[in-house]
């Protein structure tokens, strides 16, 4: 079994990184993600694995690209400025169907904005910050075990469906410790083998890896194929959690770390009577539309809450629509909400 | 009746890491010839089987269709990082990296000077036209002083443009790379030396001894608006002047 062990967020993503078999870690330094960066620096090298301290954002996305397009399992982290950064090689990555995990470990911006926690990449990450008709799947963990079973998952996601997947994290939960189950490691030489990968054309024709072609019916066709695989995404993977919806009037819909702060307001507005319930997105693209739309059935209010100006926000009035109402509530520039001002804000519609 | 017809033998034909696909390039560009160049060494040396090859953003976007190769297009000026990738998860594997001018000395500044510290154990291949030859013949970073093109329509102005950037000469000043040189291919000899220069670039690659830079001046007949036979010779009488051929590193 795994070994319980007390961690920071930021070295939990790093260690599970390391259990799924990630081979190749590339990236630059940059706060509140620096713990994962060294803590992969100590370790990788131990295990004969790779690890180089890049001289850019841009390098280490690419250097991925390269690491990716052998076969191996490669990952990269960052924070939000230096995300923007990666947005090119992140649109390659997309565009030339290769698996490779990408962490964000937001802060406020934008800008150089601030080190301090913040969701304000939602839109960066689940629209598509870089050019081009492409998602990603991205993963929206909640407390700093999960961001250790979801940083396992986005390998085997990557893997799926030869496609980037980006864990979502934040500020909070990077430099928060928690105890944590570690899960066993991986056995890489079970993991299928990718006929498409460029690893020397022996005994078979060239593979080649590219997001290009200058005849619009075979881009098109490229196009499609994409679209095909997040339609398949869209069906299977999507993951959300419901917490004391059942008997709820007004839900909360957050993620992330808001979400976990959510939780308290549940039991703090319980007791005061006020039929409060979460649902939290896990999976933030794909979106949970459907059960979002099921469950806004049932209430008369989905208070949205995160750390941003509003931009899940969109997804939840998406999946509403007029079912409901559909109030805003957050806070910007690093400030994290507490459960008391959550809790303010959900009085205004208890009725 | 025998004739001599009976005992002709083959001695010259397109190497075998080449496919049939047919050039993109224009016509009296010498692209073609290093890719020949590069075709026959990795015959020579066998590998093949195990070479990858990248191909940049520029006229040699299409590097992934000449070799029997596997073979990984990338973004403009990432080449040497994503050759850094590839060698890192699989050191058997025999990268080359061949970029131009645009993508090598300019958008990809930062890619290739730190993939040269690090003495990544690749081979790079830069080649210098001075002229960003698929997007219409606009001002490279290695475009000489009074060069007219399309985005210096009176001649480089040092003043407003800088200078000529000398490259290969920045990489030399590094610890870390084994082998840089400066080579051309405007007449056989010239090409001789350039096929020495990329077999010992790929050799020191193979034999796991690190970084090799080989820049090669190369014509653009077509941005240049020039014949071929005079573009070779602008490349003798005015290029090497700013550019001289030679090694500059060896510590193969």
């Amino acid at each position: 079994m795994g070994e319980k062990v007390l961690l920071r967020g930021n070295e939990v993503i790093a260690e599970a990184a390391i259990r799924a078999g990630c081979q190749c870690y590339f990236a630059y330094p940059i706060t509140p993600q620096a713990e994962l960066l060294e803590h992969m620096a100590v370790n990788m090298p131990r295990l004969g694995r790779t690890f180089v301290q890049a001289e850019s954002e841009l390098g280490a996305i690419n250097m991925v690209y390269g690491a990716a397009s052998v076969g191996v399992r490669t990952m990269t982290s960052s924070s939000s400025p230096g995300i923007s950064l990666k947005q090119e090689g992140i649109s390659y990555l997309a565009g030339s169907s290769l698996p490779a995990v990408i962490v964000n470990v937001v802060r406020g911006g934008p800008g150089l904005g601030d080190i301090a926690p913040s969701q304000c990449d939602y839109f960066q990450a689940t629209k598509g910050g870089g050019h081009g008709d492409y998602h990603m799947i991205v993963l929206g963990p909640s407390t700093v075990p999960e961001a250790g079973t979801l940083t396992m998952l986005a390998f085997d996601l990557a893997d799926k469906y030869r496609t980037p997947v980006m864990i979502l994290a934040d500020g909070m939960l990077g430099q928060m410790m928690e105890p944590v189950d570690l899960p066993d490691p991986i056995d890489v030489a079970s993991l299928p083998k990718k006929a498409w990968a460029t690893t020397g054309a022996k005994g078979r024709d060239p593979n080649i890896i590219l997001s290009f072609d200058l005849d619009p019916e075979v881009l098109k066709r490229m196009n499609l194929e994409l679209q095909r695989r997040y339609r398949e995404i869209e069906k299977n993977e999507v993951r959300y959690e419901e917490v004391e919806t059942g008997d709820a009037d007004i839900v909360i819909a957050a993620y992330g770390t808001t979400a976990r702060i959510a939780k308290t307001v549940i039991r703090m507005a319980r007791a005061e009577g006020i039929k409060l319930g979460l649902f939290r997105p896990i999976t933030l693209w794909p979106f949970p539309y459907a059960p979002l739309k099921k469950l806004s059935e049932r209430v008369s209010t989905v208070l949205t809450v995160e750390m941003s100006a509003g931009q899940m926000w969109e997804d939840v009035r998406l999946a509403v629509a007029e079912r409901a109402e559909t109030p805003f509530y957050g806070e910007m520039g690093g400030v994290v909400p507490t459960p008391r001002g959550i809790l303010r804000e959900v009085k205004k519609y208890a009725h | 009746m025998p004739t001599d017809l009976d005992s002709m033998v083959k001695v010259f034909s397109r190497p075998k890491s080449l496919t049939e696909a047919r050039s993109t390039y224009c016509p009296g560009c010498q692209h073609g010839i290093l890719t020949r160049i590069i075709g026959q060494t990795i015959d020579e040396l066998n590998i093949a089987e195990r070479t990858l090859i990248i191909a940049p953003v520029g006229c040699s976007v299409f590097a992934y269709l000449w070799y029997r190769c596997d073979a990984v297009q990338v973004a403009h000026g990432r080449a040497s990082a994503v050759a850094t990738g590839i060698k890192r998860a699989d050191p058997n594997l025999v990268v080359l990296s061949y970029q131009g001018d645009g993508d090598f000395a300019s958008i990809g500044t930062a890619e290739s000077i730190h993939a040269a510290n690090r003495g990544e154990n690749i081979t790079v291949i830069f080649v210098n036209n001075q002229v960003y030859g698929m997007t219409g013949g606009e001002m490279a970073p290695t475009t000489l002083i009074g060069q007219k093109t399309t985005t210096t329509p009176s001649g480089r102005d040092a003043a407003m443009f800088g200078y000529p950037i000398r490259f290969s000469e920045m990489i030399a000043q590094l610890d870390a790379p084994v082998y840089v040189t400066r080579q051309a291919l405007y007449d056989t000899k010239r090409i001789m030396d350039a096929t020495k220069a990329i077999k010992k670039a790929f050799t020191n690659q193979v034999e796991g001894k690190g970084y090799s830079l080989v820049e090669v001046l190369a014509t653009c007949p077509t941005n240049w608006h020039m014949k071929p036979v005079d573009a070779s010779r602008h490349v003798v009488d005015v290029v090497t002047k700013v550019y001289p051929l030679g090694d500059l590193v060896d510590r193969g």
